[in-house]
């Protein structure tokens, strides 16, 4: 019982970060058919989020209140992560759909320069920068109807981008000299420490479970839950699905599709970056951090099946058992006398490179039988 | 737009440091008769920058050193050293290639050069076929002795046996079992070979191996077969890479896998450096091993860890690497100086016996193109240092390993034509 009961927690927790990772490509990829190679680096910007956090959060004026800034940075990440993939949107994936291998190198462009700005930009300048982007995509959108209409918004708009530069540039400045560790730019791997209550083992049924992986798995399920409920019980929601299903029909009916382009792209950038603090919790921070992480995500999707959210998580989990049961030699545990060829083919694959190989093989021979993934799209999309 | 301008201005300094640092160029000025130009071959961009960019430092701060004074003495001349950085971009092949430019272009007499394993075996072809010069600094796998290689880093012998020694015979969980952890490259698996070999001479056991692929940080799967194979405490022998030791500590710490719950982990990649980027507190009570520490207590050691911190910032740490990236260097001048030419040859012969006061204390080169080295054992403390437990004398270095199947009972002696790179003892 124990033993079914710790390795059932491992496999949901291995899935569970791969599910976090894979949630918000499921939308991008899956709704919006944009296959984002950058998705990795908006990771990588949640993951940086949640270092500056801490770092602001061991300033004396928020000191009192360090033990939850986790939890802030979740928000913080989910915003940063959404407002750079809102950017990568409106600039160069636009122009790109219907073009799945242009937006492939496109993005994969994109990943290389996020990769390049963390290494030589100081993380409190890229923190004033995402900041007066913020302010220039949402300010504007505030205003009244009545201004938006007039001849003179694009003054109104071009005034508020100078004073989202000017914000940024105050809050960059304001960071960088009262954190002097982000006030130089550096390649180094850097580390998010988790508070106090985060750390060390919670006992449930006589099984200790590490706390920072209980948290993944929280984080995880909220994020499920919320776009589940988002996607299906939201007027948002519900004509992201009708442009998902049939875009000049939607068009026709009158639903903004380049708001709908924007929100999908939006949210799925921002669940990366959700995820991006996950990953934080469990290893080094650094540039190279996303890259980890991407081919794993584009494995669940495809295997779960393009589109559908459900196939997702079933795929992560699924990998995240079979990564338990087949690299940890649970088997053998589970049947200890079995015969001995098979003991030994077993224990061949437990070890984490092996396991990696044989799951990579499973997923190729049932991809052979289900090209498609484990729930195929159906419908009338299909044919385009 | 303020912040892009600012931006720009930052990316053209940039830039132009690059330029700048690539172009080479001495230190001080003073009166030479000439000047003698050297190769220095890291990484400076890709993942072993942040861990290469130390040497290309510590190369430069010794070739300063040397000029400050009065250069290298080569047949009554006064030699400025000057260098050309090369960057290996943390790619093989570039390694390879870089090499053949700094030895067919530039036509420098030395290279001193590289880290990984990966990036010496591709380097190694070049300098053999074009009988040139290689310099490098780091603790390896050894199995490999090359006559155009000059080791200045540790053999096995002279880091994980030790080591396994201490660990299984007096660290507070002596006579414990064993489980090795590394990533999966070629200097985990022959170094592990190695320490099974060891602990069956011993009479300890190995209870379970694993090896991480490079890249990945999902640590679980280890977590579960650690706990199963000792379920009471034991012994860890860690080798993993870089930045997955980040992923390693933080996870088993959570997982409840710390000394004060038994279970200790003796690892040989984590140097002071390492120690302040995965943070103290999760490596507290930890052990590591290697031949320079920066805490030992002597005037060399201090000397050079306040120069290092001079010279580059007073946030800076010297680490064992480092240490031997300098004493190459010092090395390299001593022979050339002996040889009275820059000649390969000349220099090649002058080496092999050279003495040296490093910051570990004396190292002298073997025969076998080697250091002979101090092995020191530390346990890693609350400041991001070790506290040193045992110093061994001075280790003479195997090229190849003596508890390694496929290598026992060999050695190597350049000095001696009718030996050479491997030879039965």
């Amino acid at each position: 019982m124990e033993l079914l009961l710790d390795s059932l927690f491992n496999g949901v927790a291995i899935g569970s970060v791969l599910l976090v990772a894979a949630l918000g490509l499921a939308i991008v990829f899956g709704l919006m058919g944009v296959i984002n190679l950058a998705h990795g680096e908006l990771m990588m910007l949640g993951a940086y989020t949640t270092y500056v956090t801490q770092l602001i959060f061991k300033l004396p004026i928020l000191k009192p209140f360090y033990n939850s800034y986790i939890i802030v940075s979740i928000f913080l990440a989910f915003i940063v992560s959404g407002v750079v993939g809102i950017l990568l949107e409106k600039t160069i994936i636009r122009k790109l759909y219907g073009s799945p291998l242009e937006t492939l190198l496109a993005t994969w462009g994109v990943s290389l320069i996020l990769q390049q700005f963390v290494r030589s930009v100081p993380l409190a300048y890229g923190t004033g920068l995402v900041i007066s982007l913020l302010i220039g995509l949402f300010l504007p959108t505030t205003f009244s109807s009545k201004i938006k209409e007039s001849i003179n918004f694009k003054y109104f708009k071009f005034s508020s981008w100078v004073f989202a530069a000017l914000t940024g540039v105050m809050t960059g400045s304001l960071i960088s000299s009262s954190v002097s560790k982000l006030s130089r730019a550096s390649a180094r791997n850097v580390d998010v420490t988790a508070p106090s209550w985060m750390r060390g083992q919670v006992e449930i049924i006589g099984t200790a479970f590490p706390k920072t992986r209980l948290m993944i798995i929280v984080i995880t399920l909220i994020s499920v839950i919320a776009i589940t409920l988002f996607l299906n019980q939201s007027a948002w929601g519900m004509r992201i699905r009708a442009v998902t299903q049939n875009r000049q029909m939607s068009d026709c009916l009158g639903i903004s599709t380049e708001k709908v382009d924007i929100i999908t792209f939006g949210i799925g950038s921002g669940l990366a970056g959700v995820a991006g603090v996950a990953v934080s919790l469990l290893g080094s921070v650094g540039p190279n951090v996303g890259g980890n992480y991407i081919v794993g995500c584009f494995m669940v999707v495809v295997l779960g099946g393009v589109g559908n959210l459900l196939g997702t998580v079933l795929a992560s989990f699924g990998i995240g058992i079979m990564t338990d049961l087949i690299g940890a030699g649970r088997l053998l545990s589970i049947w200890p006398d079995m015969p001995l060829p098979l003991s030994n083919t077993i224990n061949f694959f437990a070890t984490t490179s092996m396991a990696r190989v044989m799951i990579f093989a499973l997923i190729v021979i049932f991809l052979q039988f289900k090209p498609t993934g484990l729930f195929p799209q159906k419908g009338r999309m299909v044919e385009n | 737009m303020r912040i892009s301008r600012r931006i720009l201005a930052g990316l053209a300094t940039a830039s132009l440091a690059v330029t700048a640092t690539s172009c080479g160029g001495g230190g001080t000025s003073g009166s030479f008769d000439d000047t003698v130009t050297v190769g220095i071959l890291h990484s400076l961009s890709g993942t072993m920058a942040i861990s290469e960019s130390t040497l290309v430092d510590t190369e430069k701060m010794a070739i300063e050193e040397i000029n400050a004074a009065g250069g290298v003495t080569v047949g009554g001349k006064s030699y400025k050293i000057e260098y050309i950085v090369e960057d290996g971009a943390s790619d093989w092949p570039t390694f390879a290639e870089k090499s053949k430019k700094l030895i067919d272009q530039d036509g420098v007499p030395v290279v001193f050069g590289g880290w990984t394993s990966a990036s010496r075996k591709a380097m190694l072809p070049v300098y053999e076929s074009k009988d040139a010069f290689l310099y490098y600094p780091i603790q390896y796998e050894a199995q490999e002795c090359s006559n155009n290689i000059f080791y200045t880093g540790a053999t096995p012998n002279q880091q994980s046996e030790p080591a396994t020694d201490f660990m299984y015979k007096r660290s507070p969980a002596a006579g414990g079992d064993f489980f090795l952890v590394g990533s999966d490259y070629v200097f985990p698996r022959t170094s592990n070979t190695i320490t099974k070999a060891q602990v069956k001479q011993l009479g300890g056991k190995v209870v379970g191996e694993d090896y991480l692929p490079l890249g990945n940080t999902e640590v679980a799967p280890i977590i579960s077969k650690i706990k199963k194979a000792l379920p009471e405490g034991g012994i860890i022998i860690n080798t993993l890479n870089g930045d997955q030791n980040v992923a390693f500590f933080k996870q088993i710490q959570d997982a409840g896998i710390t000394p004060s719950s038994g279970y200790y982990v003796m690892n040989y990649s984590i140097a002071e450096e390492e120690i302040s980027t995965i943070g103290p507190e999760f490596l507290e009570g930890h052990y590591g091993a290697w031949n320079y520490m920066m805490s030992i207590d002597t005037p060399a050691s201090k000397k050079f860890a306040a120069s290092f911190k001079k010279r580059w910032g007073a946030d800076r740490v010297v680490a064992d690497p480092q240490e031997s990236a300098y004493n190459m260097v010092y090395l390299w001048k001593q022979a050339v100086e002996d040889a009275g030419t820059f000649d390969d040859n000349a220099v090649r012969e002058a080496l092999v016996g050279q003495k040296f006061d490093a910051p570990q204390g004396p190292v002298e080169v073997m025969p076998n193109h080697h250091l002979s080295q101090t092995v020191r054992i530390g346990e890693i403390n609350s400041e991001g240092g070790f506290t040193i437990l045992e110093e061994t004398g001075v280790v003479l270095p195997q090229a190849w390993n003596q508890k390694h199947p496929s290598s026992k009972g060999f050695a190597c002696d350049w000095t001696d034509p009718s030996k050479g790179e491997k030879y039965k003892l």
